[in-house]
């Protein structure tokens, strides 16, 4: 076979190749050697990252590249996967306009996330969980980018649901990273079956898309013989049921499968909770990978989504509105809650459920481009929040570290003490002097001033902290909480309520953190998310307010989602500002934050014996640079990635663009109809600079000012106890899904799958028979009673005795077993003989 | 010629009485025996099927080859296992492994 | 049915393999049970002979008696402190010795739809309106079946072109053949002897 491997068409299928390779060799081999691990995983993601920039380069590089009059010039290859009856099963890549752009931004994202991790990784001590599980952590990131990158590349839909499946895997081993930690088991949990519900019905959808359109091959679908097929199924007469058409159902079950992986209401819960992961991962999550791909989905099969509708007229289809409302609902819902978390990753998690909300709105209401631009903007820079918050966590563990074990590693370090002796000058406070002792003597202080009740909850959920500044909260997770997940638990190095002026302990972090959250509040003219976000904004503002082409329909979904969008932008605003100046701004407010550092344990002795300059730097400071290099260039990204798609008329700018938006014309030729632009009005520009300063000025003015330690939040004065309790708690979503659900789920996967399907045995089902019987019986037993007092013990008592005589069917004895599978295919056999005679 | 449905019988019968060993006897090793009656069995019916419907063909003797190979492997792994099983419970008696519950 | 010496010969063979088999599972001694095992793989290797599979023969018996029945002797040597158990079968042997004749009736009747009519209506009471010859002759009708799967279209031994050893050589390594099969065959032999060293080894502490 003679093919070009460096062919455009041909290198798709090499680009997830690395990545999984890695995962093998790490797992298989190298797993020992941590240097060697991170080497590979590095290493195959830089060769993903040249191969998909070549292909990249050599799209844009391409006339006409797309779908242009009546042409379609994509790159692709394809084989014959397996023959079904008469026809065959093509599995194939393909590269087209949005492809292109999706891999640019993702082996971006994902090369800096790796780097960034062998420094977040390799900044714990020794015997830390994540030191221990090194290597296996980067075969999982591997294998994730692996899944990301075959998703992307992907031709058709069953291609692109193995990569979906293979990252909802690796987000549950990665979310169950430390599995020590019970809440980061249940996370995992939490996310895998969250997630589960949704691709199950996706994979109804992929099935039901193939049984009426005979592939699932995304440019057969929406473009072989002008879109015949698209037509045929958003015909509601010709195809489907209950007045929907085939085109509608299947999308509707297309886009429950991105609400759940894209983590949209009513299947948002998961998300904050995988937090629990290591933040590397929560950065692929969030940005490169695992979201991003839900959203990538329903971009890609918008052209089924819209079938016999039209957005732009207002023609909504059930997928539109579906996705208009949800997204909407989320965009606004997670926004108001990022107000009230107080767990730096948290308020992170709850921004991305909303601007993936922005997305799926934006899709909603047919801005295909707009929704493009704004998930590739929103990957750079919540890339980059997230990455930053690795690095805060990371100091402030280091500061905890520090007030724990006296401020040994301060002597060895005159440079770094220097720093601190600095900074805490500035401050008035001596070096080393904050302890937890003094965090407490400044909460006694605030009761006897008045400021605070006694036994009343400070920001950071106590009225008191132990010798080692232990919460009471703390004491209770280690006991394990039998509720699960405390929705309001917060740990203490993410705790913004215990930061402050980290600004001075970590400045490159806190400026880049600056540059992704202006990016992501939307700060005019110079932040990409500011020129993603007005797009989407304007969208839906510009049909609002020209009505005359809607021909009567109501535009109702475009303003639903224009009103959420700009409350929601408003309110990101604020709990981004808000975030930004309690971690950065002001004074430490507790001593791990005094203590705050990224710089490395390292040996004194070792560092006197570096012979240059270089090496006691590197010694130092490797974490610290590997960890903030990758931040630097994800700035760069997060400030100038959103000058490709400004709008061609805006005013100056238009000068440099010559009139050209190119993001909307290189992407708008991934569909068949190219998206009309938009004229350019000023007001959609003028909204979206509003809602920015309104959230942030008010931010600004509340969480700028000096606060101590016993101070409530701003918020809490404003809203009052019971709506800031209501926030932490998520409005109480988790709770009635952990009460509801996932108690369900939880008995359903203990009684019958772990019993019955993982011991792969009969027994297994007669144990659950056995166990349905008892626990009929139990309820039947406290059901007697509650309403007979002491009638009725025999017949629970009959039913467990069954219950117990089921029991001794599991024997043990693999005969035994053997017998009754033997029993049961004859039974089956026999059967099907008796019905032939 | 001896029809065809008499190697049928055989092999059937012989599959039997294999399936009645693998279930009744207490020696694993025994039980391993019976598997390869099975087994054997089964070759049976392949190269009566070839040789009665397509002895043109060359696909049905190859076909039994590969069941020679499976069985090679199934036995050496399977007696290594009772080895195994034998050294650390000093017995080959399935009914005292009952390890496969809970 | 007219006598020949082919089925002579196959009786022959048919009462080595089924008789071996029978007293494999049934022989209280596992000694004998490893021998009678060799017998039956014997009868088994002469029943490939009558159906002119050669190759098929003589591996049966490099392999199967040449190898495998050694290896399950040297296991027994291996444990023959459990040689002489007192009870060779289990208690649910009843059930076994059911689900085995279940079996059996299930596998004949598949194969029913080939059986000769003839030759039962000759055993079992000739055209009697009610005898088993007649019920089966009326099942035949029912099944769905390839006429020419009976014995009408067979070839006879002399018409046949003997696969010799090396066109199944060839094929086995030709690619159009299976070359593919072969080596992934390869592939699991070696894991096996691996997999069976490394499980059977003593440990080393």
């Amino acid at each position: 076979m003679d093919v070009n491997w460096l062919d455009a068409n041909y290198l798709p299928w090499l680009i997830p190749v690395p990545p999984l390779i890695s995962f093998m060799l790490i797992i298989l081999f190298t797993g020992r050697n941590k240097v060697f691990s991170h080497s590979i995983a590095v290493g195959s993601v830089v060769l993903s990252f040249l191969m998909a920039f070549g292909v990249f380069l050599k799209a844009t590089g391409t006339d006409d590249f797309g779908f242009h009059e009546t042409t379609l010039r994509i790159f692709g290859d394809d084989i014959t996967w397996m023959d079904v009856g008469l026809s065959e099963f093509k599995m194939g890549v393909a590269v087209d306009p949005l492809t292109a752009v999706m891999l640019f931004m993702v082996p971006i994202a994902m090369l800096m996330i790796f780097i960034y991790s062998v420094g977040y990784m390799g900044a714990y001590p020794d015997d830390d969980p994540h030191k221990i599980r090194y290597s296996r952590f980067f075969a999982y990131l591997s294998l994730f980018a692996g899944g990301m990158l075959t998703l992307v590349v992907a031709d058709n839909l069953l291609l692109m649901f193995m990569g979906w499946e293979i990252m909802g895997l690796c987000s549950y081993l990665l979310i169950g990273f430390l599995f020590e930690k019970k809440s980061a088991q249940q996370a995992a949990v939490k996310a895998f079956m969250t997630t589960r519900i949704a691709d199950v019905l996706m994979l109804v959808g992929i099935g039901y898309l193939y049984a009426e359109a005979g592939t699932l091959r995304f440019h057969e679908i929406f473009f072989a013989n002008n879109a015949e097929i698209i037509e045929r199924l958003g015909n509601a007469d010709q195809t489907g049921y209950l007045g929907l058409s085939a085109a509608s159902i299947i999308g509707l079950l297309l886009v429950i499968g991105t609400i759940g992986k894209s983590a949209q209401f009513p299947l948002h819960a998961w998300l904050p909770d995988a937090m629990e992961g290591p933040t590397p991962v929560s950065a692929m999550i969030h940005a490169a990978a695992m979201v991003s791909a839900g959203v990538y989905a329903v971009i890609r099969v918008f052209p089924l989504l819209e079938a016999g509708g039209n957005p732009h007229h207002a023609e909504y289809t059930a997928p539109l509105i579906l996705m208009g409302v949800i997204g909407s609902v989320t965009a606004l819902g997670a926004a108001i809650l990022g107000v009230g978390q107080n767990d730096i990753k948290r308020v992170l998690a709850y921004s991305t459920i909303s601007q993936l909300g922005f997305m799926v709105a934006a899709l909603g209401i047919g801005a295909y481009v707009a929704a493009a631009f704004h998930l590739i903007t929103h990957a750079f820079f919540k890339a980059l929040l997230f990455m930053s918050s690795g690095a805060v966590i990371h100091a402030m563990e280091h500061g905890e570290h520090a007030v724990e074990h006296g401020h040994g590693h301060d002597e060895h370090d005159e440079h770094h003490a220097h720093h601190d002796e600095h900074a805490h000058d500035e401050h008035g406070h001596g070096h080393g002097s904050y302890t937890w002792a003094d965090l407490n003597a400044k909460i006694e202080h605030g009761i006897e001033a008045g400021h605070l009740q006694p036994g009343e909850r400070t920001p950071y959920g106590a009225d008191y902290v132990g010798p080692n500044g232990e919460l009471p909260d703390d004491a209770e997770w280690k006991t394990s909480i039998p509720q699960g997940l405390k929705p309001d638990f917060v740990a203490k190095p993410n705790n913004i309520a215990l930061m402050g002026g980290l600004r001075h302990k970590i400045p490159v972090t806190a400026y880049a953190m600056l540059a992704g959250s202006a990016s992501l509040v939307g700060f005019p003219l110079i932040t990409a998310g500011f020129w993603s976000k007005d797009e989407i904004i304007a969208d839906a503002m510009t049909f609002i307010t020209n009505s005359g082409q809607f021909e009567g329909h109501s535009p109702w979904l475009h303003m639903l989602v224009f009103v959420s969008l700009v409350i929601a932008a408003t309110f990101t605003a604020f709990y981004t500002t808000r975030m930004w100046l309690l971690t950065f701004w002001g004074k430490p407010r507790s001593p791990m934050a005094e203590h705050a550092t990224l710089m490395n344990h390292v040996d004194p002795e070792e560092l006197a014996q570096a012979q240059t300059s270089l090496k006691k730097f590197w010694l130092q400071y490797s974490n610290s640079a590997l960890m903030q290099g990758p931040l630097v260039v994800l700035a760069f990204f997060a400030i100038f990635a959103g000058f490709v798609g400004i709008h061609g008329d805006f005013p100056v700018l238009e000068w440099f663009t010559g009139s050209h938006n190119f993001f909307h014309e290189f992407v708008g030729a991934s569909l068949l109809h190219e998206p009309a632009t938009i004229p350019f009005k000023i007001w959609p520009v003028l909204v979206s600079v509003l809602a920015f300063s309104i959230g942030a000025g008010f931010a600004y003015l509340k969480y700028s000012v000096p606060r101590d330690s016993y101070e409530k939040d701003p918020v809490q004065n404003i809203v009052g106890d019971p709506v800031w309790q209501a926030l932490k708690d998520r409005f109480g979503f988790d709770t009635l899904y952990l009460a509801t659900f996932y108690r369900g789920f939880e008995w359903f996967g203990r009684r019958v799958s772990y019993r019955a399907i993982d011991k792969e045995t009969i027994d297994g089902i007669l144990e659950t028979i056995a166990v349905i019987f008892n626990n009929i019986g139990e309820a039947i037993k406290r059901f007697n009673h509650v309403i007979i007092d002491g009638v009725g013990d025999g017949i629970p008592q009959f039913i467990g005795l069954s219950g117990r005589w089921f029991r001794n069917l599991q024997s043990g004895r693999v005969q035994q077993y053997l017998l009754f599978t033997a029993v049961m295919l004859l039974a089956i056999g026999l059967f099907f003989v008796l019905r032939v005679l | 010629m001896v029809p065809l449905w008499f190697y049928l019988v055989v092999s059937a019968a012989l599959f039997a009485i294999g399936a009645y060993g693998a279930l009744a006897r207490r020696n694993a090793i025994a039980i391993v025996m019976s598997v390869e009656l099975m087994l054997n069995a089964a070759n049976i019916n392949l190269v009566a099927f070839w040789r009665y419907l397509n002895p043109f063909e060359i696909n049905g003797q190859i076909f039994a080859a590969f069941v020679f190979i499976v069985a090679a492997a199934e036995a050496a792994v399977g007696l290594a296992l009772i080895i195994a099983i034998y050294r650390s419970r000093q017995t080959v008696i399935v009914e005292d492994v009952n390890m496969l519950k809970w | 049915m007219e006598i020949t010496w082919q089925t002579i010969a196959f009786a022959a063979f048919a009462v080595m393999t089924l008789g071996g088999g029978l007293m494999v599972v049934l022989s209280r001694n596992l000694w004998h049970s490893a021998l009678f095992l060799m017998l039956s793989l014997f009868g088994t290797s002469g029943l490939f002979v009558l159906l002119v599979a050669p190759f098929l023969a003589a591996v049966q018996v490099l392999v199967y008696i040449g190898a495998i029945a050694i290896l399950v002797l040297f296991a027994i040597m291996l444990t023959r402190r459990m040689m002489g158990l007192e009870e060779t079968q289990n208690t649910q042997w009843p059930a076994a010795a059911a689900v085995a004749l279940v079996l059996f009736l299930i596998l004949f009747v598949t194969v029913s739809p080939l059986v000769d009519e003839q030759w039962f209506k000759d055993i079992l009471g000739g055209d009697k309106k009610d005898g088993l010859g007649q019920r089966i002759s009326t099942l035949n009708a029912d099944l769905p079946v390839d006429p020419d799967a009976k014995d009408s279209g067979v070839v006879a031994n002399e018409d046949l072109n003997i696969v010799t050893v090396e066109a199944i050589g060839e094929a086995l390594v030709t690619r159009d053949g299976f070359v593919l099969p072969f080596e992934l065959a390869s592939i699991l032999l070696t894991a096996a002897l691996i997999g069976a060293i490394v499980v059977a080894r003593e440990d080393e502490a």
